[in-house]
């Protein structure tokens, strides 16, 4: 496994992002809840560029207490990352489509050393 | 800061470059020798919407041209059209930028803006043509002063034909039939066939118009001689009766884009149109391919019980449909089995045509279709491009023939 440097600590506040290339790898750094995550820029459902695609809270269908419809709202606390090229539709957290649980993100090793933010590669 | 910083992929949005969106159709390119295999895009979607005023340019009433430049503030955007508010919702609010039309810039060419965007498609996914078809048009069809389509379809059959296709021999039309009328479809057919880039005639399928209507034996006669395809191309429609009851875009769009065809390729095969007309040509395109064994079962089923309402018919209603040709975006590819037995009851190794739909939400990448795990080579090469050479004449360079021997 091989490290790559992505960015200083300080440059992906939380919420915020960084997709970067190198060594023929492109992968997307995402801070939530104060923990890094690390997802190749590679979208399971045709290889799109799906960390480049819009962040933005999931939306959820609220239901009242005989379960008439209350409409789509927004879903507190969901953070999305949304492929650009189709629009499916990944929680930045698990890495996994939020319509099929098994249609999932690769991750790669993230690791801070001296205030620097690094990725695992193979090769 | 230990080490340089690695090169930075910013946020895809609404005026990103084509070539950017679609730097990973490139890497797909790259990484299965794309450059060897000949590719047609049968159905793509740059369109003439953001170039609209540019269309009316080419209205050649005079008294309608200059109303045109009343629309839009003056400019002519959107000039007579009826368009539905359901375009705007393809890009499902944001979240697919480029589905909301490519706003990107284009500096630094002198070429038309459709010309320079089609390029950047075909560079980026490897396309030796791409055949371009209208967006905002594709409801003209249920526009109601029905001389307005004519007088629009002209325009735009002239814009492309003029000024868009003399640019670049790799793109390829369809016309469009302004089909509520068929003297003038029958115009259209006159004036355009054999100009430069137009590879067939195209029917919007959303329209009330039944296809079999004696009407239009003229024109499907006419094209049969010309031995030039014409075209069904789906689209929604959030106006019907049963559509209205709909309530969320993605239902909507999951029937709307095959009931107009399923209703039109009906009466084209219960009405023996491929039998009034053996060598007509037809492609369905755009509403995906589970509908077509679909619609080929319940007619069979129906056909052989009730034989006296179809006497034109000599086979199967499946057997005519398996001669017809079909566009394979958006393939419903989430069942291989399913996906594979559709191929097989289409006869898609002959009959099935690769299109990107590029810029909708709902685009396929050539990948989509080398992938797959059940084709051979030659039906894969078929299907991305040799079957659109075969039926619309297109010359295949010597070199994919070596290639593809090898
Ligand atoms: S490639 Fe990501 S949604 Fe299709």
């Amino acid at each position: 496994m091989k490290e790559i440097f992505v960015a200083a600590e300080a440059d992906i506040p939380e919420g915020g992002r960084k997709v970067i290339a190198a060594e023929g790898v492109e992968v997307g750094v995402f801070r939530i809840d104060g923990t890094l995550k690390a997802w190749r820029n590679e979208c399971p459902h045709q290889g799109g560029p799906v960390c480049q695609g819009r962040v933005m809270k999931g939306v959820e269908e609220r239901l009242d207490d005989e379960r008439r419809s209350l409409g789509i709202h927004y879903k507190d606390g969901s953070l999305h990352v949304i492929c650009p090229w189709h629009g499916y539709e990944f929680d930045i957290r698990t890495g996994r489509h939020t319509g099929l649980d098994r249609i999932r993100l690769s991750s790669h090793p993230v690791s801070v050393r001296d205030g620097a933010i690094y990725v695992g590669i193979h090769g | 800061m230990p080490q340089p910083a690695p090169q930075e992929l910013p946020e895809i949005g609404p005026r990103t470059n084509s070539l950017d969106i679609l730097a990973h159709g490139r890497q797909q390119a790259i990484k299965r020798n794309l450059q060897n295999t000949f590719i047609v895009d049968v159905d793509s979607h740059i369109g003439e919407s953001g170039h609209w005023p540019e269309v009316m340019k080419f209205l050649e009433n005079d008294a309608t041209r200059e109303a045109a430049f009343t629309f839009g503030g003056g400019t002519g955007q959107g000039a007579f059209l009826n368009d539905m508010p359901g375009l705007q919702w393809q890009g499902v609010h944001g979240r697919i930028p480029h589905a909301a039309g490519l706003k990107e810039p284009v500096e630094g060419s002198d070429l038309p803006k459709p010309v320079v965007l089609s390029r950047r498609a075909m560079d980026a996914l490897s396309l030796d043509y791409q055949v371009f078809f209208p967006n905002g048009l594709l409801f003209l069809g249920m526009h109601p002063v029905k001389e307005m389509e004519v007088e629009l379809a002209t325009a735009y059959n002239r814009w492309l034909v003029e000024h868009v296709l003399p640019h670049e021999p790799r793109m390829q039309a369809m016309l469009y039939l302004p089909f509520n009328s068929p003297a003038a479809a029958e115009a259209t057919i006159k004036r355009f066939l054999g100009a430069r880039g137009v590879c067939g005639f195209l029917v919007t399928s959303t329209r009330y118009q039944p296809v079999h209507a004696n009407e239009y034996m003229r024109v499907y006669a006419m094209l049969e001689e010309a031995g030039v395809p014409i075209g069904f191309h789906a689209h929604h429609n959030w106006h019907n009766e049963y559509t209205k009851q709909l309530n969320r875009f993605i239902s909507m769009h999951a029937l709307s884009f095959v009931l107009s065809n399923l209703v039109h390729l009906t009466n084209w095969v219960i009405n023996g149109m491929p039998v009034r007309f053996p060598k007509l040509k037809t492609i369905w395109i755009e509403s995906g391919l589970a509908w077509v064994p679909f619609l080929m079962q319940r007619l069979d089923h129906e056909y052989l019980m009730r034989r006296s309402e179809a006497p034109l018919l000599k086979r199967l209603p499946s057997e005519y449909m398996r001669e017809m040709f079909y566009t394979s975006q958006p393939m419903e590819a989430q069942n291989m089995k399913l996906l594979e037995g559709t191929f097989e009851a289409i006869d898609a190794p002959n009959q099935l045509l690769y299109a990107s739909d590029w810029p909708h939400w709902d685009f396929d990448v050539p990948s989509a279709i080398w992938d797959l795990p059940f084709l051979n080579d030659q039906a894969r090469r078929n299907i991305l491009g040799l079957n659109a050479a075969r039926l619309f004449n297109l010359p295949v360079p010597a070199r994919y023939r070596q290639m593809a021997a090898e």
